[in-house]
């Protein structure tokens, strides 16, 4: 194409995002880094250079090991289901069958409802004397503390963000299946298949590259939890539902500790960005077309 | 036959299972929030249709909190979240896609990198920005506001949509209208805005229920009770109620209802399977 643009436009057209970004992106990317090697307790005002003395200290709380661990072990809950159960939904949704637009929109629902109101809902179905423990009842159980016994809380929270994701990643597979090829399955049918059969040997291995985009995308969020634990456990009992993202918050905004927010934030972009990378190198450098 | 039949009974079955469990925590909290106070609402086994129906905990849920100026604040936030980054995504969409300039891979791969920045670990740093400039509540109602959307006025999933979609416009398009005297950001706003309006109603759809949705950054910035938005007022709600679980639940009834007013009147945007640029990370 002739250039018939004068050689400042396309910065003028970039400015005011890149104001933006660099105001709330990439500054605060820096002074994340920054705060970190920054002594905040003699003097909130006039922080000291101190070099690595916040990693250490965070490196030796046993705080740490604590979140850094239920932050594992949420995501070790929360991925593989929500890389297979909303699989599953795809598949029966994805048939020509009456009234899928009714169960579309029903399990969808949830994606759109505030995180908030979710989490209240839940709360509610996990009080002690809730509808679950009347369930757990009829199961010959006692009553489950959901969310005060410290060996539950942490997979109550976890049901949780599941609950909320299902419809979420369902709409990724739905998208993901229109593109598998129709004859793959006429193939399958002569070769009399069953129907597992065919999902098993046609769309799984059709799909994969999905299944893996759903895994490290659920992976991320799962990293960033906060607002099911703020609203249910404030990251109780016991510390039992603490993760980093709900750390750092304490820390930051409840204990004024900025210097172990911000080393705990690195954590937190170091883990992020090589899930991140992991994400770009296999996936998005296709779709973005770098 | 038969085996068409079973299939079909299996497939609803396991649907019906999936769809009830989905409404299932809404329906216990309308169930709940209908009870009156001589009903017992921790009664074995659970009772879903209240004996005495009741609306009194609604109404007296409205009246103690301002769920109207809650929305009020959540619409004003979450409106122009959508058009400032309508706005900025697609002007900086624009030279991604079609021009030729210097420092262009680089500024790209600045915008794809804040993709790998969570918000989340950079909050504090953004906080004390946002103090310094004064885009918080105790400055006014406009500064508070400032506050809660400029943060979120532009991110990079936004400008990449954009940049996807002016790629797939053909550039005899815009040469043409150069022909006919057209000046660069015309071309932008009568040619390629236009044509690529069902991207930019999916991206207002998308950032509007994310914006809508937020807890987070409202719950850090917010000191005035005045700006809540409904997020916010309704965690707020357990402080408040702390063990009435009627008016808890009668409050969270009544703040998804906008919500899910928009979500039907805009259902075939979420439910139709072309939306696959719209998925966000």
């Amino acid at each position: 194409m002739n250039t018939f643009y004068k050689k400042y436009i396309p910065y003028l057209f970039l400015l005011p995002a890149f104001v933006l970004l660099a105001v709330f992106f990439f500054i605060p990317f820096i002074d994340t880094i920054l705060l970190s090697f920054k002594d905040f307790s003699t003097d909130i005002y006039n922080p000291q250079f101190i070099g690595f003395s916040n990693y250490i200290q965070l490196f030796k709380s046993k705080e740490f090991y604590t979140m850094l661990t239920n932050t594992f072990l949420f995501l070790i809950m929360v991925v593989p289901i929500l890389a297979v159960l909303p699989l599953i939904v795809a598949i029966f949704i994805n048939q020509k069958i009456k009234g899928v637009n009714v169960y579309k929109v029903l399990i969808y629902l949830p994606v759109i409802i505030s995180i908030v109101v979710v989490a209240i809902a839940f709360k509610w179905l996990y009080a002690q004397q809730g509808i679950l423990n009347y369930l757990a009842e009829l199961c010959g159980l006692s009553a489950i503390g959901w969310l005060t016994d410290t060996k539950f809380a942490l997979l109550s929270v976890a049901i949780v963000t599941i609950y909320k994701g299902i419809g979420y990643y369902m709409m990724i597979y739905l998208s993901a299946l229109i593109g598998v090829p129709k004859d793959l399955y006429e193939a399958a049918d002569i070769d009399g298949a069953s129907e597992i059969k065919k999902h098993l040997t046609v769309t799984i291995p059709q799909i994969m590259p999905t299944i893996a985009l759903v895994v490290i995308i659920s992976s991320i969020s799962a990293l960033k939890v906060f607002t099911e634990i703020y609203v249910m456990t404030k990251g109780g009992p016991l510390n039992s539902t603490k993760t980093i993202v709900y750390y750092i918050y304490e820390r930051a905004f409840e204990n004024l500790d900025l210097s172990m927010a911000s080393a705990a934030s690195v954590v937190l972009l170091f883990v992020i960005l090589i899930f991140s990378i992991i994400n770009i190198t296999c996936f998005e450098n296709k779709r973005y077309k770098i | 036959m038969i085996r068409k039949i079973f299939k079909g009974f299996i497939s609803h079955s396991f649907l019906i299972l999936m769809s009830f469990l989905s409404v299932f925590p809404f329906i216990w909290l309308i169930s709940t929030a209908l009870k009156g106070v001589d009903e017992n609402i921790f009664e074995y086994p659970p009772v879903f249709i209240p004996k005495c129906l009741t609306f009194e905990n609604f109404i007296g849920v409205w009246k103690q909190i301002p769920f109207m100026a809650y929305f009020f604040n959540s619409l004003i936030v979450a409106g122009f979240t959508v058009v400032l980054n309508l706005i900025f995504s697609s002007l900086a969409a624009y030279p991604l896609a079609r021009m030729n300039f210097k420092g262009k891979n680089f500024l790209f791969c600045l915008v794809l990198a804040t993709i790998m920045i969570p918000f989340q670990a950079i909050m504090l740093p953004v906080y004390l920005i946002v103090l310094k400039l004064h885009f918080v509540d105790s400055y006014g109602f406009v500064m508070g506001y400032l506050g809660l959307i400029l943060p979120f006025a532009v991110n990079a999933f936004g400008i990449f949509l954009m940049r996807q979609a002016f790629l797939s416009i053909p550039k005899e398009m815009e040469e043409a209208a150069f022909i006919d005297g057209c000046g660069v950001f015309d071309i932008w706003r009568k040619i390629l805005l236009p044509m690529t309006s069902p991207t930019l109603a999916l991206l207002a759809i998308f950032t509007f229920i994310g914006s809508w949705g937020e807890f987070l950054w409202p719950s850090i910035v917010l000191t005035n009770k005045a700006l809540y938005t409904l997020p916010v007022g309704v965690n707020d709600l357990q402080g408040m109620f702390s063990a009435n679980w009627r008016f808890i639940a009668s409050g969270a009834i009544i703040s998804i209802i906008p919500i899910l007013v928009f979500f039907i009147a805009m259902q075939r945007y979420f439910i139709s399977s072309q939306n696959e640029g719209a998925v966000k990370g």
